[in-house]
């Protein structure tokens, strides 16, 4: 058991990269397919409201894109602590140092 | 004696339990009646109105609710439990009380939504530090080996509050007319009025309440920790069990609660296209049959381990969430039989003008399929000109679906098997999360894993649903491979890397 959770830890740490670049692949995607969207669109007031979807698009995803950057960081640094053997045997609850 | 000590966490429990749920009822009214809450305060055209209501839907959940965790969990590893839940009960109550006496867009303009974002903001942020004080307050009043008993109640109080919140809506909304319901001060705002008055009711209550004896104890020792957030984040023997937590646990637990009762409400709306009253009624009732079983598997926690319990909860879901959605997609399926279906209104048919050539024939009837279900077939049909040899004939959507009793039951009881799920992994986890860690920075450390896995991986649960959808050869049930990955990667961590031992002692 113990060289599993130690051997897991490298998926776990190769996890984390791997959900950004999805998220960034998938970020790009979209923004570029709203922004295609609005060249189609050649009327003002539809050209304005298309143009507010692509600022939308955007938005969504920098917050998505800016809360999971810390929790695949997150990701990686649990996979270094079970390579590294921190989960071999568990406390019954953390200990607080100074 | 017993019987005094019995009554003291039973007040303790009541008053912490009643706080709590008044705080979901205040956080999901917002979400409950966002259609109109947009169409009053974020106007579609209006491109600052729409930002402002993406940063209100997106912020609020995915950003401020860990942001609240981590400066309440602060605050109340510094100040104690009592005080801090109490600020944030206050601030939860007086945000909702305001976003009801808001005038609209058409009123004061931008400053509307402008308002309502900050507002909602701080609900997040109050809801991000009223959990973690809920959960430590009552598992530190609570005897040992009776701890996932007791927290449980608090863990009933997510789905309670969203029970309340859509039955006060469905009460108020059934009480008159759609247009008195809509109107810029109309009977969407009562939910939000009402808020003030259980709140003041909640408050009082709880000023009875004392400090939670384990956090005076320490206090008095003076070994309160000077910094909970470095000491929680900083140090490795801390930071590895948040994030152990957080991916073995609470990061699935999270995707469980979302599609259970979230997903599956907005599916059978707008995938099963159920009419509103029967969309929501099918969740009450499985939320008021399932509600119960949270105390029954909080109990049982304590006696077999909190792990298999949520473990099982989420194989549950992996293992049944697409038979259960085709489930509902194949019994509210009216297309196979259209030859079969009859007509049980007249035919209206509205013709719309086109801006450019022809014009649009839109044409509404009441239909009945022959296994019971009554639903609405609107037809579009472009014509390009007068002669009937240029009508393009559109899609016929079928909506407005209304389930005979037998399916109607059979659906309460697949969304009941879902809540069935949540009450597994959600039931025994304030336990969990209290055992993990020490009490000089418990409100802290638990905080921050439970609103990551709720409020981002379970909250993200609509957009990235949606997202997978929208990818080449999707189906409506594609979405749900988000819940089943993240449960799944949670379910492989927790297995593993989890105890299954309880731990009797949080007075460390």
């Amino acid at each position: 058991m113990k060289s599993l959770k130690r051997n897991l830890g490298y998926v776990w740490m190769g996890l984390g990269p791997a959900v950004m670049v999805f998220m960034l692949w998938q970020a790009i995607e979209k923004i570029s397919m709203a922004r295609q969207q609005v060249t189609l669109v050649t009327a003002g007031a539809a050209k304005d409201a298309a143009s507010s979807i692509v600022t939308n698009t955007i938005l969504q995803w920098s917050i998505i894109i800016a809360i999971f950057l810390p929790i695949a960081c997150g990701m990686i640094i649990f996979g270094k602590y079970a390579v590294q053997g921190e989960y071999d045997s568990l406390p019954d609850s953390a200990v607080a140092t100074d | 004696m017993k019987n005094t000590a019995s009554k003291e966490i039973s007040k303790v429990i009541f008053s912490s339990s009643l706080g709590t749920l008044i705080e979901w009822y205040d956080f999901y009214i917002f979400g409950s009646l966002a259609t109109v809450i947009a169409k009053q305060f974020f106007p579609e055209g209006q491109g600052t109105a729409a930002l402002l209501s993406t940063l209100a839907i997106f912020a609020a959940g995915f950003i401020v609710r860990p942001f609240g965790a981590l400066f309440f969990g602060r605050l109340g590893d510094l100040i104690g439990r009592k005080y801090t839940f109490l600020l944030t009960l206050v601030l939860m109550g007086g945000s909702t009380f305001l976003i009801g006496v808001i005038p609209g867009y058409k009123t004061i303009g931008v400053l509307a939504p402008i308002l309502v974002l900050i507002l909602r903001l701080v609900q997040g942020l109050a809801l991000g530090g009223e959990y973690g004080g809920a959960a430590t307050y009552v598992a530190e009043h609570a005897p040992a080996g009776r701890r996932g008993y007791y927290t449980s109640w608090i863990q009933t109080t997510a789905t309670l509050g969203l029970f309340v919140s859509l039955g006060a809506i469905l009460l108020t909304k059934m009480s008159m007319t759609d247009e008195a319901f809509n109107a810029e001060w109309g009977g969407w705002r009562y939910p939000f009025w009402g808020s003030i008055v259980l709140v003041g009711v909640s408050i009082y209550i709880r000023l009875q309440m004392k400090e939670s004896p384990v956090f005076n104890k320490l206090k008095s020792e003076g070994k309160t920790s000077a910094n909970p957030l470095k000491e929680s984040f900083a140090h490795k023997a801390n930071l590895k069990m948040v994030l152990l937590a957080l991916f073995g646990a609470v990061m699935g637990q999270g995707v469980i609660w979302y599609t259970g009762q979230f997903y599956a409400q907005s599916f059978l709306e707008t995938k099963a296209m159920l009419n509103f009253e029967q969309s929501r009624t099918i969740i009450l009732w499985a939320i008021l049959f399932a509600t119960p079983f949270f105390v029954v598997f909080g109990a049982l926690s304590d006696r077999f381990g909190r792990k298999w319990f949520m473990m099982l909860g989420m194989l549950l879901g992996i293992l049944t969430y697409r038979p259960i959605y085709q489930s509902f997609l194949t019994h509210t399926n009216v297309e196979a039989s259209l030859a079969d279906t009859k007509d049980i209104s007249s035919k209206v048919i509205e013709r719309k003008q086109l801006v450019n050539k022809g014009s649009l024939m839109v044409a509404t009837v009441m239909r009945q399929s022959p296994n019971g279900i009554v639903f609405k077939q609107t037809a579009i049909d472009t014509i390009f000109n007068e002669t009937a040899s240029n009508i393009n004939p559109g899609k016929k959507i079928y909506s407005d679906k209304h389930l005979p009793s037998k399916t109607y039951w059979l659906f309460v009881f697949l969304v009941f098997a879902q809540i069935i799920y949540v009450t597994m992994v959600y039931g025994p986890i304030a336990a969990f999360l209290v055992e993990l860690f020490p009490t000089r920075i418990r409100y802290t450390s638990m905080s921050l894993p439970y609103h990551i896995g709720n409020g981002v991986f379970g909250g993200l649960v609509p957009f990235i649903a949606t997202l997978i959808t929208s990818f080449k050869g999707a189906t409506p049930l594609s979405g749900l491979w988000y819940p089943i990955g993240v449960a799944s990667l949670c379910f492989v961590i927790g297995s593993i890397y989890l105890s299954n031992k309880t731990q009797n002692n949080v007075h460390d």
